[in-house]
């Protein structure tokens, strides 16, 4: 992410231009860290779902489901970003992403709302971040009570790549 | 009817409704020289293969109309209502003589002199009353005559629209009487021409004209009975379909559940329509089988004469129909196998004489339906499979060891002709027997779904059945449970059922663990899908009792689940590429309830639970370690050339590993090359350090990019790893990319591409004519816009011994000639819409790879101006369009003369 300038320059953030200086995100919540997927990516979200697991499949897909006719993979970013499965008493939600042309639900355990937020809250990440969380964390949101992690849906995608070659 | 002359009906059919609208555009913006242009093209093609295929009536009419066109596109003349009529009424004869021709297959006799004169009269600038609006030269412009000589038809010239053609009904009143009963028999034309008359006001607006029922008559029944759909059009529809039954079956799912729901009846009928509709699409989609066997008793034929022997095509069940998928992809395997028969299968005339059997061997073809697949079995009544011969084959190219072949059955052995690199052919023809093949037959069946069996008795022949589903889009497949997860198995691969239990006479007993059936007196190997798929079972819950036993070839084995639900018609879709490398699963699919589950895939099962050798096993194992987790690896071949430490290529470059018998290489201007898949194929030293001896046996890596293939010798073969390749230090040697550290040890990569540049780049360009072994076929590029040119032209071409490539256009060619494509001779047409002719050949003079190709101008243009034209932008020479032996001759002259240089 190095085309991510440090924040408190704050203009020329990523995809940023530089009239429109904020945001908006779709918060999600994994083991109690808010993250933030770009709202523009963000297809459905969904409540529970029946999924069908697929046996032999990477750790990371969780299985895939029926929406709306299509077939999609259910991708657990728990286990992506090496967390502890999600417990029994959380029942879990989705965000459907599109990725080179397929559908991928992304699974966490809730869906917060949509928050805009400026760019000059914006930061790298912390040098000291898990290389695991900094591969798909495009960098954090300074927020009023809590941090926002920028989830990168290509790079949490990423491990196909590495699956299919 | 002759193929021939209905592919040209329908052709010239559309040509003409296409000419219709186009002259009419033309009246009214007579300068627009592209409508024109195309105007010209169009009439010329038409001329062009009416003399072709020896009609001298059409052409001449035609070749007539296209004299006046000429003129206007030379700005001679000047277009208007009268010179439009007259054409319009040339087309019209023409379609008057198409009908009669697609009636009796005859052209009609009959006088066109009146007509044509008219013709020739406006070409050379004369005034013909009612025809001439006007000639460019203002000199040669006379007033109409007010009092016309007996004029053919009362065609004024005011009339703005297209006259009615009373002409030639007036001159052949007969034969319009006789036609007419043709088209009223004919009662569907009319609902499907309908739709299309919106899209051609002109034309429609022309049938309302009082003569409409005469024209009427001239429409060609052929054309109106068939229209031209895109294949994506009807491949949507049938996905959409397909859709529409899943939707269908779930909703009938849900009404299953609620016992006299009003829904029900509703639904029933729904049902009803969705089957016919589905029955409806498919039926778009179905072409008879006898259309990939059409070319198989050109090639018998071809191939008797090549090995001396005789041999007797049957075919049978030509008309049994399958979905144009299917046979696209079927075509080529079918061929393959013909030929293999003919030419492995049967032996030679004494030889079977001595057999005692008729010197005459069958080959026989047998096309049927079954059961929603499509059965053909290729046949022959030649010498069988020899068992002792496969099996020291076998254990030769190390694909089983002498004790593993001991314990297989005859079937089994049978299997190893399948194997990639396989031949028992004693001798390497042209034709056959480089073991190169029935791999790929099988692959490519495999790959829609099919299988491949094959019975075969030593001295009575063998018989290979391909067994194939209709259709690709919708399968029936087996809904079975596993673990409390459901998965779907084809239909077609399962051959029974069974339910096994401890007291009944099915009983799953172990060796050392391994599950196996007692079924009818033979032991069935099981497989545990649940230790296949490694699911995870909660304790106590369901046995695997169920027992599907599965064919893949003639491989059966039983799949162990726990319940079997019903069959349910499911839609294949592929799984998502994170998933592809998963060779257990051929796709996924959302049941009737709305669940999504997975396709099994029975050749995957197969594969990864032991069907044959042990080697494929590993390979499977190799796979799924491969699949964890970890750094990008690649597969790479490991081998030594010359000095130094081993060298390393990755393996998916590769196409296959050989060992070639040093006597048989040959050698020409000094370069070493061997006879390989019925081409030369050149061989590469690795490092010129490496000397090849004369005799022994030397391994090579064959290279293959697109049809060319290069063997790169090497010395030894040595293993193949899987390793990240990081390479370390880049090479300054050319040929190498660099070096890495490969299974632990410096290992220099090789450069592909600079070999393959070696073998083909400069050498073929600069060495070609003299390269020419007496098996290299001249290649040669056919660009003709016509399709049914190309198609008329390519076999010819072939028969007399070319390899023929075919462009549809001037634009087509240019890319190939970038892509890198090597021609001995390029025969061109000039009428071309886009780029034409001539345009295309100052084009190749000026490109460097094809500058300096002999370039044959194919037309029916051949005035002694057009000659010099050609001359001028680099034809090297002039051929008449028709004339099929002439084309022949001055190809062969073309490129023998160049061989001489």
């Amino acid at each position: 992410m190095s085309e991510l300038v440090p924040a408190g320059k704050g203009r020329a953030l990523g995809k940023m231009s530089a009239a429109e200086d904020s945001r908006q995100f779709v918060s999600i919540f994994i083991a109690d860290q808010m993250f933030g997927i770009p709202v523009l990516l963000v297809h459905d979200v969904l409540g529970p779902q029946r999924i069908t697991r697929i046996p032999l499949a990477p750790p990371e897909v969780a299985g895939s489901l029926n929406l709306r006719g299509r077939i999609v993979t259910a991708v657990d970013v728990r286990t992506r970003l090496g967390l502890e499965r999600r417990p029994k008493e959380i029942e879990g939600m989705s965000v459907v992403v599109e990725h080179l042309g397929e559908f991928y639900s992304l699974m966490v355990d809730t869906v917060g709302e949509v928050l805009t937020l400026a760019g000059n809250d914006f930061e790298r990440n912390p040098a000291t971040l898990d290389p695991r969380w900094r591969e798909v964390s495009q960098g954090i949101f300074r927020l009023d009570q809590e941090l926002l992690v920028v989830l990168d849906v290509d790079r949490l995608l990423e491990f196909t790549r590495v699956e299919s070659a | 009817m002759d193929d021939l002359l209905s592919e040209f009906l329908t052709e010239t059919s559309e040509s003409l409704s296409v000419l219709d609208v186009e002259l009419v555009k033309l009246e009214q913006n007579p300068n627009n020289p592209e409508l024109l242009s195309n105007i010209f093209r169009l009439v010329h093609t038409i001329k062009g293969t009416c003399g072709f295929l020896g009609l001298p009536r059409l052409e001449r009419v035609a070749h007539a109309s296209e004299n006046v066109l000429g003129r206007i596109r030379d700005g001679e003349l000047v277009v208007g209502p009268g010179i439009v009529s007259l054409i319009l009424q040339s087309l019209d004869r023409i379609k008057l003589i198409l009908s009669e021709l697609e009636r009796t297959e005859a052209e009609p006799p009959g006088d066109d002199g009146e007509l044509i004169a008219i013709l020739n009269k406006v070409a050379d600038g004369q005034s013909v009353p009612g025809y001439t609006d006007g000639v460019a030269a203002p000199a040669a412009y006379t007033p109409p005559d007010p009092e016309p000589a007996p004029p053919p038809a009362p065609v004024p010239a005011a009339v703005p629209t297209p006259a009615p053609a009373s002409v030639p009904v007036a001159a052949e009143p007969q034969r319009s009487t006789e036609i007419a009963p043709v088209v009223s028999s004919v009662p569907a034309a009319a609902p499907q021409t309908a739709p299309a008359a919106p899209a051609m006001p002109a034309v429609a607006a022309h049938r309302d004209e009082p003569a409409g029922a005469a024209l009427e008559a001239k429409e060609s029944a052929v054309a109106a009975q068939t229209i031209r759909v895109s294949v994506d059009l009807l491949e949507n529809l049938m996905t959409m379909v397909s859709e529409l039954v899943l939707t269908r079956n779930q909703l009938l799912q849900i009404v299953r559940r609620y016992k006299d729901s009003e829904f029900s009846v509703p639904l029933q009928r729904l049902s009803h329509v969705t089957s016919e509709l589905q029955e409806g699409v498919m039926k778009t989609r179905m072409q008879p089988i006898g259309n990939a066997w059409a070319k198989l008793p050109r090639m018998v034929r071809d191939l008797s004469l090549e090995l001396g022997k005789k041999i007797e095509l049957q075919m049978i069940g030509a008309e049994t129909e399958l979905d144009r998928q299917v046979l696209e992809l079927i075509k080529d395997p079918l061929t393959h196998m013909v030929r293999n028969s003919a030419d492995h299968g049967l032996e030679l005339p004494d030889e079977r004489v001595r057999a005692g059997k008729p010197e005459t061997g069958r080959v026989t073809l047998n096309a049927y339906h079954e059961g929603g697949h499509i059965l053909i079995e290729i046949s022959d009544d030649g010498r069988g499979l020899d068992i002792v011969k496969i099996k020291a084959k076998a254990i030769q190219n190390g694909l089983a060891t002498e004790q593993e072949l001991e314990q297989l059955s005859d079937q089994q052995i049978y299997q190893f002709i399948f194997k990639p690199g396989f031949s028992t052919a004693a001798k390497v023809t042209s034709v056959s027997g480089r073991g190169v093949g029935m791999d790929v037959v099988r692959t490519n069946i495999e790959k829609i779904g099919g299988n491949v069996e094959l019975k075969s008795r030593l001295g009575r022949g063998s018989t290979f059945v391909i067994k194939i589903p209709l259709t690709l889009a919708i399968v029936s497949a087996l809904i079975v449970e596993s673990c409390g997860e459901r998965f779907a198995i084809p239909q077609i691969s399962v051959v029974e059922l069974v339910r096994a239990s401890q007291n009944s006479e099915h009983r799953i007993e172990r060796i050392h663990g391994t599950p196996v059936l007692r079924l009818r007196n033979r032991l069935l190997p099981l497989v545990s899908l649940e230790r296949l798929l490694r699911l995870d079972r909660e304790d106590g819950k369901g046995t695997e009792n169920f027992i599907v036993v599965t064919q893949v070839g003639t491989y059966t084995f039983g799949i162990m689940v726990d319940r079997v639900f019903d069959t349910e018609e499911i839609v294949v879709k592929p799984v998502a590429p994170i998933l592809r490398h998963l060779t257990l699963f051929s796709g996924n699919t959302i049941l009737g309830d709305g669940s999504v589950i997975m396709i099994l895939d029975p050749n995957g099962i197969a594969a990864e639970s032991g069907e044959l050798s042990m080697a494929e096993n590993q390979a499977v194992e190799n796979h799924t370690t491969s699949t964890a987790r970890g750094d990008e690896k690649t597969t790479l071949l490991i081998f030594k050339a010359g000095e130094g430490g081993p060298k390393a290529v990755p393996l998916s470059l590769v196409a296959r590993l050989e060992e070639i018998d040093l006597t048989n290489v040959e050698y020409s201007n000094g370069r070493p090359m061997v006879q390989y898949r019925e081409k030369l194929m050149p061989l590469i030293p690795c490092v010129p350090s490496i000397v090849m001896g004369t005799e022994g046996r030397q391994p090579i890596l064959v290279f293959a990019d697109g049809e060319r293939s290069m063997g790169l010798v090497v010395d030894e073969i040595i293993d193949i790893v899987e390793d990240r390749m990081n390479v370390e230090l880049v090479a300054e040697k050319p040929g190498f990319i660099g070096s890495a550290i490969i299974a632990g040890k410096a290992t220099d990569l090789i450069d592909t591409g600079y070999y393959l540049t070696q073998a083909y780049g400069d050498w073929f360009m600069t060495g070609g004519p003299r390269l020419t072994g007496p098996r290299r076929k001249k290649r040669v590029l056919l660009v003709d816009d016509s399709a049914f040119f190309r198609n008329l032209l390519s076999p010819l071409l072939s028969v007399n011994g070319f390899e023929v490539t075919t462009c549809a256009s001037a634009d087509e060619a240019m890319t190939l000639c970038e892509a890198g494509e090597a021609f001995d001779a390029i025969v061109s047409d000039i009428e071309m819409p886009g780029m034409s002719g001539f345009d295309f050949a100052e084009a190749v003079r000026r490109s460097e790879k094809w500058s300096a190709v002999p370039l044959v101008a194919m037309t029916s243009h051949t005035s002694a101006d057009d000659m010099e034209r050609g001359r001028q932008v680099g034809f090297n020479d002039y051929v008449a369009k028709f004339d099929r032996d002439g084309l022949i001759a001055t190809l062969t002259e073309t490129l023998s003369m160049r061989g001489a240089q």
